[in-house]
């Protein structure tokens, strides 16, 4: 038997005492561990050092040491292994036709979705580009929503009328989604505008990529953050890559959390979860208290671009294994799980076959879902009433099922569009 | 009588007061744009004439033909534009602002019954933001300076710098911000306007102390009036440029089309998106190609969005609460030239609870030859043309489209029903416009009801170009209109008959 098993069997008959990290650590948005960790350990807080330091502009930096749980530990390790998972899993779907258009996958790249989490609370609000499979899961998503919304079926978020680049959650805080490259950074300073508007003591996540990095709608927004002091924190996801770009021949300025000149900014190693914790809750006490600030994750993305980018025309393959041997985030989780004696090398094991046959059924689920209804072609185009104009005809002769208008007297008859509401 | 808004005083805005004066007679001349303050010349003093000669002027003033302020001088004097430009551009307007000035300033008041379209928006904005603590302002000078055309005047002292709030020249940067926070669930009231020339309501000010230190140079006194207020743009004047309006808007336009128009679709009505984006659309006179542009069609093309274009105060009113109100996207087209206008409204449309619908139009007239269809400044052109026909035995209904997207098809098609003749009026470019979805519109659902081929009046097929004559080439006229009834009516052979 494993040394933990007897010590799980022992904090068992321990008072209640020993739950309540759990609690707080659901309370802070992780996800509390399987049952294979044990209770009384994770009432100890570990203090890890991040690898590398923060490097500040107009700002000082956060200490290096994170302190942490081991179920908070856990909980990285399932919720990236979970989105490694899922973003191999919708590859393969890709490939095999069933996704279509875009696929931007965010393997490499789950550190930022889960340290962000960590530092939140789902009243916080969270918006990105679309890159946004994982931070939509770390939002509270579901495997199924992602899955069937991938292939464009009822189950998904957006009843699949949105596709990879348009996931939405608002209940949880997740605005997107969103497909122009840049647009979601004014949208975030919007969202935070709205936050301080109503007194609400939350921040927005404002999340974009070295790509947006030079476009001029950020500027204005960091301009319009700043002078009205928004509680938004702007993550610059580094990934050095701007589709096909690399950052030196994109950006005369790659040092991208100084790009903000008076707003300050902190640089971060984007694959340590810990230190994009970190980092996070700084910021986002730095933006209730002062105003705007800029974090840019030093992150990396082992799939291309797309799914239609092999990734390798414009990086060698041994930059990409390079990267994956040294800075994986989920290795990097996992040898401070074993150091620390979380959990042995074994129930990690056991914690990525559960999530592959979550994501396995998942998509088994995701399959079984219909297309929607040809009806939902038009709806939600306005909130109430119809939205489509020219339509009546067609959808007569193609959608019996919708009101059809068989004569012109039934067309003059028809109830009329949108009215303005009281 | 024209109800003018309250002044608060004398000289337009608060900066211009405190910015001082420049001397010189050439920067008299109307219609100069106010100078960057290193090109000024230093101020001089007050001459001592100025006083007397400015009340001498200020309560004498000399009187038109018309009475002044009514609808029917404002179409008039409409009607009046880019006729005979030769020595119109004083006189004309001179004599418009004038009469205004000499009346004492009178507290707003709603026993009147007339309103002008800018007071109208102001009420109504004023109205929608009492009711509802989620709404608010955001655009360029909308605060302290009052508005650029002083649609706003007011209501920065009213509701505080937390709900009006003047950015700064970043459309798509604040356009953005008012997307997101329209996605938290605020109510954003999102105005388009670059440069600051005044409305006409300031201007008759600024007549009157040209007049005054015109003969107070006459008298040998110094002058030292500066005519280099932002504000100042006496109405249709062809110097001096006036704003970009909706032309700024298409710097902003993916935050309109992409992060507003299409979101209720593709989250499936996760995210929905309350925001109104307004502003003067359209041409205003001698700002040329960059800044006449008429975005009616641009925006009505695009599913998501509901588009607005305005007429009358009742129109203003009416359908900016309702815009305010709406859970979905608005593009709410102003049109520069109208703000100052007056028309006659009821005791309904002054009520705070008044909203029009939205996707319904108005018969302006009713008729039974012909139908005319316009919005926005167009209606006005449209009704003088109706007259000038009835007096020829053609009787026109004007209908007044209001809304764009949804169009009102059904009055439209009952319309042509009734009079089996359709001419349809817009001040924007022909291509892919809005007359070109009326008349398909038509074609598609009353094929078999009309007499003669849709008649389409537009603005010229070319950007807008400045010399005063080519521009009015470029902008359909009243005797557009009433050519193109005219070629439906009297063609009432079918063409296939021809065959």
């Amino acid at each position: 038997m494993p040394p933990l098993r007897r010590l799980t069997s022992l904090s068992c008959t321990i008072s209640r005492l020993h739950r309540l990290p759990l609690l707080q650590a659901a309370a802070a948005g992780v996800r509390p561990s399987s049952s294979s960790a044990s209770s009384d350990q994770s009432a100890d807080t570990i203090t890890v050092e991040t690898s590398v330091p923060f490097l500040s502009h107009k700002c000082e930096p956060p200490s290096r040491v994170v302190k942490t749980t081991a179920d908070e530990l856990l909980g990285f390790f399932r919720d990236m292994a979970r989105m490694r998972r899922m973003e191999l899993a919708a590859d393969a779907l890709y490939k095999a036709k069933l996704v279509r258009g875009f696929c931007h996958l965010y393997d490499g790249q789950e550190a930022v979705g889960v340290g962000v989490e960590a530092a939140i609370t789902r009243r916080d609000a969270v918006i990105t580009a679309y890159r946004d499979h994982c931070v939509f899961l770390a939002r509270g998503g579901t495997l199924v929503e992602v899955f069937a919304e991938l292939m464009g079926r009822r189950a998904g978020c957006a009843k699949g009328k949105g596709g990879s680049m348009h996931l939405y959650k608002k209940a949880n805080g997740f605005y997107g989604g969103h497909g122009i490259v840049g647009a979601q950074v004014p949208l975030g300073c919007g969202l935070a505008f709205a936050q301080k508007y109503l007194k609400e003591g939350t921040v927005t996540f404002t999340i974009y990529g070295d790509g947006a990095a030079n476009q001029g709608q950020l500027f204005e927004a960091f301009n319009i953050a700043a002078l009205w002091d928004l509680p938004v924190i702007l993550v610059c996801e580094n990934n050095h890559y701007g589709m096909g770009t690399a950052e030196w021949r994109a950006s005369k300025n790659p040092a991208y959390y100084k790009r903000g000149d008076y707003v300050p900014g902190l640089k971060v190693d984007g694959m340590d979860a810990l230190a994009v914790k970190q980092a996070c809750s700084f910021a986002k006490e730095h933006a209730l208290r002062t105003g705007p600030i800029i974090l840019e994750m030093d992150t990396y993305r082992y799939h291309g671009h797309s799914m239609s980018d092999p990734g390798s025309t414009y990086r060698t393959r041994d930059e990409i294994s390079g990267v994956r041997q040294e800075r994986d985030p989920v290795e990097r989780i996992r040898k401070l799980v074993l150091s620390h004696e979380i959990a042995s090398a074994a129930q990690l094991k056991e914690i990525e076959k559960e999530v592959r046959k979550e994501v396995d059924e998942a998509i088994t689920q995701a399959k079984e879902s219909p297309m929607p209804d040809p009806s939902e072609l038009f709806t939600n185009v306005f909130v109430d009433g119809c939205g489509s104009e020219v339509n009546y005809f067609m959808t007569q002769i193609i959608f019996p099922s919708i009101e059809s208008f068989q004569t012109t007297a039934d067309f003059m008859a028809r109830p009329s569009e949108s009215i303005g509401k009281k | 009588m024209t109800n003018g808004a309250k002044p608060t005083s004398i000289f337009p805005g608060q900066r211009s007061a405190a910015q001082g004066y420049s001397s010189g007679t050439a920067s008299i001349v109307i219609g100069l744009r106010r100078a960057p303050p290193n090109q000024r010349s230093s101020s001089l003093p007050p001459s001592p004439a100025f006083p007397f000669l400015f009340l001498f002027f200020f309560f004498w003033r000399p009187r038109p033909g018309k009475d002044v302020g009514t609808r029917e001088a404002g179409v008039g004097q409409l009607a009046s534009v880019g006729k005979d430009e030769k020595g119109n551009m004083l006189g004309g307007p001179l004599r418009r602002i004038l009469p205004e000035i000499s009346r004492l300033p009178k507290g707003y008041s709603t026993v009147g019954k007339e309103m002008t379209v800018r007071e109208a928006l102001n009420s109504a904005l004023d109205e929608e933001m009492s009711a509802d603590p989620k709404v608010f302002l955001m655009g360029e000078e909308v605060g302290e300076y009052q508005g650029a055309y002083k649609i706003t005047k007011g209501l920065l002292e009213k509701y505080g710098p937390e709900r009006v709030l003047d950015t700064p020249i970043t459309e798509a940067g604040f356009t953005g911000i008012g997307v997101g926070a329209a996605y938290y669930g605020l109510h954003p009231v999102v105005e388009f306007m670059t440069f600051n020339f005044s409305m006409q309501n300031e201007s008759r000010v600024i007549g009157t102390l040209i007049l005054f230190s015109a003969a107070a140079s006459v008298l040998g006194a110094t002058v030292s009036v500066g005519c280099l207020f932002d504000e100042f743009k006496p109405a249709k004047l062809g110097k001096g440029a006036g704003s970009m309006e909706f032309d700024l808007g298409i710097v902003a336009i993916d935050h309109i089309i992409n992060s507003a128009a299409k979101m209720n679709y593709m989250s499936a009505g996760n995210i929905s998106v309350p925001i109104v984006f307004r502003g003067p659309n359209g041409a205003a006179a001698g700002v040329s190609s960059q800044h006449s542009q008429c975005y009616a069609a641009w925006y009505a093309h695009v599913p998501g969005l509901k588009v607005l274009s305005p007429y009358s105060s009742e129109d203003a009113r009416g359908l900016l609460k309702a815009a305010i109100r709406d859970p979905d996207p608005v593009v709410f087209l102003e049109n520069e030239i109208l703000y100052g206008q007056s028309f006659p409204v009821s005791d309904e449309v002054l009520d705070s609870s008044f909203c029009l619908p939205i996707g319904k139009a108005k018969i302006e007239r009713e008729g039974k030859d012909v139908t005319i269809t316009a919005f926005s400044k167009m209606v006005d052109y449209a009704l003088q043309a109706a007259e000038v026909l009835s007096k020829e035995g053609i009787s026109a209904e004007v209908i007044n489209l209001r809304s764009l997207r949804p169009l009102d098809r059904r009055t439209i098609n009952a319309s042509v029903r009734k009079t089996n003749r359709l001419v349809s009026v817009e001040e924007g470019f022909p291509q892919h416009g809005v007359g070109a979805e009326i008349c398909t519109s038509v074609i598609e659902e009353s094929f078999e009801y009309l007499d003669a081929p849709v008649e389409r009046i537009a603005g010229a097929d070319v950007p807008m170009p400045y010399a005063a004559n080519l521009e009015r080439l470029a902008v359909p006229q009243v005797d557009n209109i009433v050519n193109a009834v005219k070629r439906a009516c009297y063609r009432s052979v079918p063409m296939a008959a021809a065959a």
